[in-house]
C-alpha cells in the first residue's frame, strides 16, 4: 500500500515536449512511472521520449485512447491553470501540477472548479510525489528515496529531500513523500494527506514539514489531534523570517497572528505533535517515535 | 510588488470610486506652485500634505499634516520632502521621502475600513468592512471581531449586488450613500480581479460631511506572478523603495532578502534556504540573508550569489547548502571552484552538498585546491559557519 499513485497509476505527461516535460518524463520513465501518453496541443499523432511514448492534443484524448488516469502537468505559467481545468474536465482521478509562478486569480478559479469537479490536485509550484519503488511523478531525485514506512508531507521541494536523506540516515525508508507547494492557492492541503497517510496500513509514521505563512499547518494539527493514531514529527521553516517580507513562497509570508513559526510549532506541540526545534533533528526524532509506537504496541 | 498611495488612488478613480483628490510634486521649487494648484483646483482652502513612501504608519510617524493655511502648507511640505521618515514598518534608518502628495482637505463625518484580499484558507477572495475606520484593522479583529463584515466572492461568478447591498448594510449606511457605496464597492472589486492585486486596502473610506463617499487612502499590492500581463502596473515600481542589492539579485534572477546577521547564505530552494536561516540562529550565529538560488543553479549562479551575498559588509563566513534534485552538485562545485578563485574571496566557505552528483562535487572541491570548508550535513554545515563567523 501506499498513497494516491502506485505501479498502477496510468500518467500523462501535461507539456510533454517542452523542454521540462521532456526531461522530467525522461527521469520519470526511467524510474518505472507508468507514463502512457502526453498531451500538447497541436502536436497529436506525433511522439515523445525518442518514441515511447504517443502524444495527443487533448488530455480526454490520452484518456480514451491510452487509459491514462493521472496526470502531470509541466506546462508554462500563463497556461497551467487551464491546464488544471482541462485535466478535471477530463476526469483525472488526481492532477500533479509543477509549474512554478501561476498568477493567483488563475488559481482561484481552477480550483473551484476542481473542488466542483471533485478532483484531487497537487499543488501547484510543488515537487510532486513518489510513492518509493513503483511511481514517481514530479522533480524529486528518486534515488535519494528508500522503502519503508515513514510518509513524508511538506511545502517546499528541498526541504522533503532534506527529510527523506535524514530518514535513509537513521535507517528508515518512506512510502509515500509529496510536496503540497508553496503557494497560496494549493490543491491537496496537509490535512488531506494526514487523512490518507493515516488511513494507508503501511504507513506507521507521519513527517510533516511546514513554514510560515498560512494555516494549514494548524488546521492539520488540530485535527491530528483528534483523528491519528500514528507518531507525527514536524518541523516549521522560518523561524528567523522577518514579517512582511515573501520567503521565496508566494504563501511563505507572515502576515500576522498565528502564521509564523513560533506560533504554528506552539499550537502543534498542544496537539501532541512531536516539533523539531531544528530541521537536524527530523529523522533522530522519527527514529525514536516509531521505537516508542512499536513499545507501547507491545 | 507595492505601489504609492496617489498611483493606488489613481487606479481607483480609473475604476470611478472617488478619491480625495491631489497632485504629486518631487522638487522643492514646485511645491509653492503644487500646492496653489490643488487649493484651486479642488476648490479646498485646507490641503493634506502626504510623505509617498510604501511603508505603513506614515500618519504617526509624521509623514503627513493637515495644513489649513498655504503658509502652513508649505512648512510642512519643506520639512517632509526629503526627510527620512521613520515608521514602525521602516526600520530604525527610515525612508527617504522622494516625492509628496499634496490632497484636498475633507470635512469628516464618519470614517470606514475596506479591503479586498485573498482568503487563503478557503481559496477565495474575502471582501472585508468595518465601521472601525482609520484603526490598524488586526486591533478590530482581536478586540470586536462582530465589527468586521466579511463577503466572500465565488471567482466563476464575480461579486453579485446582493453582496456590495450586505457590505453596505454593514455599514449602516442609508440612502443616497448607501446606493453610492455598493457602486464603489462593485468598482473596487474589478480594480481588484483587473490589475490582479493581491491586496487592495483603502484606510479610511470616508462618509463627508455634505454625504460623499470618498476613498482617503489606498493600499495596493500586487501578485508577482501576474505582472507579465499587467505592464501598466509593472511600471509603477518604485526602485527608491526597493533595497538595492535585493534589485540587483533580482536581475540575476536570485531570490534574495538582506537580513541583520553575520553568516551569508546560499541555498537552493524557498524552505531549505529558511531552515538553514534557523539552524544557524540555533547554532549560536545570525544569518545574513535568504537566498534561493533555485531550481537552475550552474556556474554563474553561484559566482553571481557570491556577488550578491558579499556586498553586505556585515558576512563573515558563507555557508552553501545544496540538496541537488534538478541541481546537479557538480555543477555547484565548479561555481564554488570558479568563484573563490575569481573573487579573492577572504571569507570562509562552508560548503554541504548532497543529493544528485554529490559525490563528483566532493571530488572537484578536493581536488581544486581552494580554501573551502566541506561539511557532512546541515547540522555539521551550520556549526562550522557560525564557528567560523564568530573567530573572525
Amino acid at each position: 500500500m501506499s498513497i494516491l499513485v502506485n505501479k498502477n497509476t496510468k500518467v500523462v505527461v501535461q507539456g510533454i515536449t517542452g523542454s521540462e516535460g521532456t526531461f522530467h518524463a525522461t527521469q520519470m520513465l526511467k524510474y518505472g512511472t507508468n507514463i502512457v501518453a502526453g498531451v500538447t496541443p497541436g502536436k497529436g499523432g506525433q511522439t515523445a521520449i525518442d518514441g515511447k511514448i504517443p502524444v495527443y492534443n487533448s488530455v480526454e484524448e490520452a484518456k480514451i485512447e491510452a487509459g491514462a488516469n493521472t496526470s502531470i502537468i509541466f506546462v508554462p505559467p500563463p497556461f497551467a491553470a487551464e491546464a488544471v481545468i482541462e485535466a478535471s474536465y477530463a476526469g483525472m482521478d488526481l492532477i500533479v501540477c509543477i509549474t512554478e509562478g501561476i498568477p493567483v486569480q488563475d488559481m482561484v478559479k481552477a480550483k473551484r472548479v476542481i473542488d466542483e469537479n471533485g478532483t484531487r490536485l497537487i499543488g501547484p509550484n510543488c515537487p510532486g510525489i513518489i510513492t518509493v519503488d513503483e511511481c514517481k511523478l514530479g522533480i524529486m531525485p528518486g534515488f535519494i528515496c528508500e522503502k519503508g514506512n515513514v510518509g513524508v508531507i511538506s511545502k517546499s521541494g528541498t526541504l522533503t529531500y532534506e527529510a527523506i536523506g535524514q530518514l535513509v540516515s537513521n535507517g528508515m525508508g518512506q512510502t509515500t513523500a509529496l510536496g503540497i507547494g508553496g503557494d497560496p492557492i494549493i490543491g491537496t492541503d496537509m490535512l488531506d494527506v494526514l487523512e490518507l497517510f493515516e488511513a494507508d496500513p503501511e504507513t506507521e509514521g507521519i513527517v510533516l514539514i511546514g513554514e510560515i505563512g498560512g494555516q494549514m499547518e494548524i488546521e492539520a494539527a488540530r485535527w491530528a489531534k483528534e483523528n491519528v493514531t500514528k507518531p507525527i514529527v514536524a518541523f516549521i521553516a522560518g523561524q528567523t523570517a522577518p514579517p512582511g517580507r515573501r520567503m521565496g513562497h508566494a504563501g511563505a509570508i507572515i502576515s500576522g497572528g498565528d502564521d509564523t513559526a513560533e506560533a504554528k510549532m506552539r499550537i502543534m506541540k498542544e496537539c501532541g505533535i512531536d516539533v523539531c526545534e531544528s530541521v537536524a533533528e527530523i529523522g533522530q526524532k522519527m527514529k525514536i517515535a516509531l521505537v516508542q509506537q512499536t513499545e507501547a504496541v507491545a | 510588488m507595492k505601489i504609492h498611495e496617489y498611483q493606488g488612488k489613481a487606479l481607483l478613480k480609473k475604476y470611478n470610486v472617488p478619491i480625495q483628490d491631489g497632485y504629486v510634486v518631487e522638487n522643492l521649487s514646485q511645491l509653492e506652485s503644487t500646492i496653489e494648484s490643488v487649493r484651486k483646483d479642488f476648490s479646498s482652502d485646507a490641503v493634506v500634505v502626504k510623505a509617498q513612501i510604501h511603508a505603513g504608519g506614515r500618519g504617526k510617524g509624521g509623514g503627513v499634516k493637515y495644513s489649513p493655511t498655504p503658509e502652513s502648507a508649505l512648512e510642512n511640505a519643506t520639512n517632509i520632502l526629503g526627510m527620512d521618515l521613520i515608521t514602525h514598518q521602516t526600520g530604525p534608518g527610515g525612508q527617504k521621502v522622494r516625492k509628496l502628495y499634496i490632497t484636498e482637505a475633507l470635512d469628516i463625518a464618519e470614517e470606514f475600513y475596506v479591503a479586498i484580499t485573498l482568503d487563503r484558507s478557503l481559496g477565495k477572495d474575502v471582501f472585508m468592512v468595518s465601521t472601525e475606520g482609520g484603526m490598524e484593522i488586526e486591533t478590530v479583529a482581536e478586540e470586536t471581531p462582530e465589527k468586521i463584515v466579511k463577503e466572500w466572492i465565488d471567482p466563476l461568478l464575480g461579486m453579485k449586488s446582493f453582496q456590495a447591498r450586505k457590505l453596505a448594510f454593514g455599514l449602516e449606511l442609508t440612502g443616497d450613500t448607501f446606493k453610492t457605496a455598493c457602486k464603489v464597492f462593485l468598482n473596487m472589486y474589478k480594480c481588484y480581479t483587473e490589475t490582479d492585486a493581491s491586496i487592495v486596502e483603502v484606510n479610511p473610506l470616508v462618509l463627508t460631511d455634505d454625504g460623499r463617499i470618498i476613498a482617503l487612502d489606498a493600499k495596493f499590492n500586487f501578485d508577482g506572478n501576474a505582472m507579465y500581463r499587467q505592464k501598466d502596473i509593472a511600471d509603477m515600481r518604485d526602485d527608491f523603495e526597493e533595497d538595492p542589492t535585493e534589485l540587483e539579485a533580482s536581475q540575476f534572477n536570485l531570490n534574495y532578502i538582506k537580513l541583520d546577521g553575520n553568516v551569508g547564505c546560499m541555498v537552493n530552494g524557498a524552505g531549505l534556504a529558511m531552515a538553514t536561516m534557523d539552524i544557524i540562529k540555533l547554532a549560536g550565529g545570525e544569518p545574513a540573508n535568504f537566498l534561493d538560488v533555485g531550481g537552475a543553479a550552474n556556474v554563474e549562479t553561484v559566482k553571481n550569489g557570491f556577488k550578491i551575498i558579499l556586498k553586505d559588509e556585515n558576512v563573515k563566513a558563507i555557508i552553501i547548502n545544496i540538496f541537488g534534485g534538478i541541481v546537479r552538485c557538480d555543477r555547484v562545485a565548479n561555481g564554488v571552484v570558479q568563484a573563490v578563485k575569481e573573487l579573492n574571496l577572504d571569507v570562509p566557505v562552508i560548503v554541504r552538498l548532497e543529493g544528485t552528483n554529490a559525490i563528483e562535487a566532493k571530488q572537484i572541491l578536493a581536488a581544486s585546491g581552494v580554501a573551502i570548508i566541506p561539511a557532512e550535513s546541515i547540522q555539521d554545515a551550520a556549526t562550522k559557519a557560525v564557528n567560523a563567523a564568530l573567530s573572525r
